[in-house]
């Protein structure tokens, strides 16, 4: 008789699920890990969970500047990741993304220190733009030359190359620095603000965040209509077919590097020319990992990104302020952010599978007369 | 897309309901309202002491400081400067060197605003009304510290551990920084007062916070034969390092008795407080603030920690009081000329960059009266000498 043992489920494939159950799918998951959070803020720190959120919604949103803030950090990362996207929509693993930044904004601080009372702010800042786009497409490019020319894995190298670019930055922060021996170089042209990205009004800004809103749309469109974005999905989904139908994927892999590492080395201009105005070490400050996440969660989809971009930074923002307002570590925001994103990516697995229950007693009386039949 | 912006809006709307809730509960009707940037949190020793002098100092005072932890040394301490000053701060306080840019940034923004800004260097060449700097005289404290650490060196000489000539001691240092090298300098002229055939080696980790670095450092330095280990970095890396192989040991920063129960002798530290709580009052009294003001032993900023008995040399409490009191009394000079040599020779004159410029440009003579004035002329250190008796391993930082 064990043909009667049948479990309580099974995972089945879901053909599809219209939007909206989609969508529906991920608001629970989000009020579900409020919830969790709120129980655990309640128990750990016995503060009002409602204050607590109220905090991190302040964060970002309390005050005009804390909201312009908000924009430019979504704007940096969302840049990020849009950079990455067309490696990755190739199955290419660029998780050099830092390495990419931070060679960018190298580029751009090191001619912003040697020729910034050379030329005149219309000439140097389109030249920092570029110099720093070049940077981060050699940066980019070259574990693509070594993953076209000899299969090398691609996450080691890119990796690797993250550990390059920022020894190499503190070897120039080193050379440039002041004062002697101090280990930083402090704002670059703070009284003649040469190379400095102009601000709009009195905003510092919306120039960033322009630039990064006319990208997305550029990168969308790029990847959704143009014949480089298609030769780069079909060498996403099979190299074979790519060759087969004639596309040079040695070819694609380069160009498409070079595209990523460019536009991460643009994040590196808006960092350095557009807001910070130095270089650190620290300055892409992780985003060259999170941007994989962020492009993940949208599923490559720019203007999703802008989505779950908005998450992050929402969450990194709260973070401080509760800790400002209520004398946490940050670190407990991040416990907070981590069950969010655990709920968050966990939920796909319900968008993209269905738990089917078995019904015992009708199977179970079904299953004989089947075999009664058969006789 | 609709229904998810709705959600989000619905979301944003209960949120900034429960926002409502805890609002205006701060009242207070002092004048003063002081904000703080901190570049680490409390796990660092160096930020931990910064805000344990800030609290204390605003209790004192009567006032909730608000702090932001974790602000690095880039826009986001303009950003968060901005966002105190919105909130109604009229004292910003920022805590590491590399934030000074911002703050100066901040400052030109907000001229009703006072902002204060440690161990910086550029206040006296800006030239703003509400922009300061501070730091102490801790070669004062260096000096003291070395005292005890030389006092431990004679100990283990009577004792027959090692002979007079293999009296080493060993430096982990941040950075070849002026800061850095005024504090090893005067901690060996400490060391040297008392044991002079005392040598030194320095080594660098290229990094204010790098446990691993710091705790290899001191490895090399026991291993290269160093009797006694200081240094001039944050993490516990050196102290424990030193713990594990028995070698006594001399923090910064404060005490590093948890983690070198058995081989830490003493610390030395700024203490901020009394420097908030001046500019507190100040501020409360309509009064300006010194552009660049320098704590002393005699203001309360140099401190030392309590002497750990179980590793120090006997006496070495009772030694301290002694050359701290000829200290005050203005009887001893750390960087007194006669006590040590450049290159050989006796300095009668020397130029330093205390005007900060990109050139490192010498601006200022700095000896007076047989003594290296350190701290004189600006807050923030700017000896930057390599004495004789002191080995630099390596200086790529």
């Amino acid at each position: 008789m064990n043909h009667n043992h049948i479990p309580l489920f099974h995972i089945a494939r879901r053909k599809s699920l219209p939007w909206y159950r989609a969508w529906g799918i991920r608001a629970i998951a989000i009020i579900a890990a409020l919830i969790l959070d709120a129980v655990i803020t309640t128990i750990v720190t016995g503060l009002n969970p409602f204050q607590v959120y109220g905090a991190i919604f302040r964060g970002s949103f309390g005050t005009a500047r804390k909201f312009w803030v908000l924009l430019q950090n979504i704007a940096i990362l969302l840049c990020v990741s849009i950079a990455v996207t067309p490696a990755y929509r190739m199955r290419f693993w660029n998780v050099g993304g830092e390495g990419q930044i931070l060679v960018g904004a190298l580029g751009c601080a090191i001619t912003m220190i040697l020729i910034g009372d050379k030329l005149p702010n219309a000439v140097l800042i389109p030249l920092l733009f570029v110099v720093s786009c070049i940077s981060g497409a050699v940066w980019g490019v070259i574990p693509a030359l070594f993953k076209a020319k000899w299969n090398t894995n691609e996450t080691l190298f890119t990796l690797m190359m993250n550990y390059v670019a920022t020894q190499l930055v503190a070897y120039f922060i080193i050379v440039f620095e002041v004062p002697k021996g101090a280990g930083q170089i402090g704002i670059i042209n703070q009284s003649t603000e040469a190379g400095w990205l102009p601000m709009i009004g009195t905003n510092r800004y919306l120039l960033n965040i322009i630039i990064v809103a006319l990208l997305t749309v550029a990168i969308f469109i790029y990847m959704r209509y143009s014949k480089h974005g298609y030769e780069i999905s079909v060498v996403g989904e099979s190299e074979r077919t790519a060759r087969y139908v004639g596309i040079k994927v040695g070819k694609v892999i380069i160009r498409t590097m070079a595209l990523s590492g460019a536009l991460c080395g643009l994040a590196g201009f808006l960092l350095v020319s557009g807001t910070n105005h130095t270089i650190t070490t620290s300055i892409a400050g992780g985003r060259g990992f999170t941007a994989v996440m962020v492009a993940w969660l949208a599923k490559f989809n720019p203007f999703a990104m802008i989505l779950t971009s908005f998450l992050i930074v929402f969450m990194e923002r709260g973070a401080g302020e509760i800790s400002t307002s209520f004398g946490l570590n940050p670190s407990y925001a991040d416990i907070i952010t981590g069950i969010i994103l655990f709920f968050v990516i966990a939920c796909e697995f319900f968008i993209n599978y269905q738990l089917v229950f078995n019904r015992r007693d009708k199977k179970a009386a079904a299953a004989p007369t089947e075999k009664e039949a058969a006789k | 897309m609709k229904k998810v912006l709705a959600l989000v809006l619905a979301a944003a709307m209960v949120l900034s309901l429960a926002a409502c809730t805890n609002g205006g509960s701060q009242k207070s009707d002092a004048k003063v309202k002081a904000g703080f940037i901190f570049l680490h949190d409390e796990n660092s020793t160096y930020d931990l002491n910064f805000m344990n002098a800030a609290k204390e100092a605003c209790k004192a005072f009567g006032i909730e400081p608000i702090i932001k932890t974790n602000i690095p040394e880039g826009q986001e301490c303009y950003d968060a400067a901005m966002e105190l000053v919105d909130e109604g701060c009229n004292f910003v306080f920022a805590d590491s060197f590399g934030h000074e840019d911002y703050m100066i940034q901040a400052a030109k923004e907000n001229p009703n605003v006072q902002f204060a800004h440690a161990t910086g260097t550029k206040a006296h060449t800006e030239k703003l009304a509400n922009y300061h700097n501070a730091f102490a005289e801790i070669f004062e404290g260096r000096y003291l510290a070395g005292v005890a650490a030389g006092m431990k060196l004679n100990e283990m000489i009577e004792a027959g551990e090692f002979t007079a000539e293999e009296a080493k001691i060993g430096y982990v240092g941040a950075f070849t920084y002026a800061e850095v090298i005024s504090g090893y300098t005067s901690f060996f002229l400490g060391a040297r007062s008392v044991c002079p055939t005392a040598t030194m080696e320095v080594t660098f980790t290229g990094s204010w916070y790098d446990e691993t670095a710091e705790k290899e450092g001191a490895n090399t330095l026991i291993q290269d034969g160093c009797k006694l280990i200081s240094q001039h970095a944050d993490s516990m890396g050196a102290p424990t390092a030193c713990e594990n192989a028995g070698v006594p040991n001399v923090s910064y920063n404060g005490s590093t008795e948890s983690v070198a129960p058995n081989t830490f002798i003493v610390s030395s530290r700024i203490d901020w407080a009394p420097y908030i709580t001046y500019c507190l009052e100040c501020i409360r009294d309509g009064k300006a603030i010194d552009t660049d003001w320098t704590g002393t032993i005699a203001t309360g900023s140099v401190k030392l920690t309590d002497v750990n008995e179980k590793a120090a040399a006997a006496g070495t409490a009772d030694k301290i009081a002694e050359v701290k009191k000829q200290l005050e009394e203005g009887k001893l000079e750390v960087f007194d000329t006669s006590t040590f040599t450049v290159n050989g020779e006796t300095l009668t004159s020397h130029q330093a960059d205390v005007d900060t410029d990109a050139d490192y440009t010498p601006d200022t003579e700095v000896i007076e009266n047989g003594a290296f004035k350190e701290s004189k002329f600006r807050s923030a250190p700017y000896f930057d000498l390599q004495i004789d008796g002191i080995t630099l391993l390596d200086t790529k930082f």
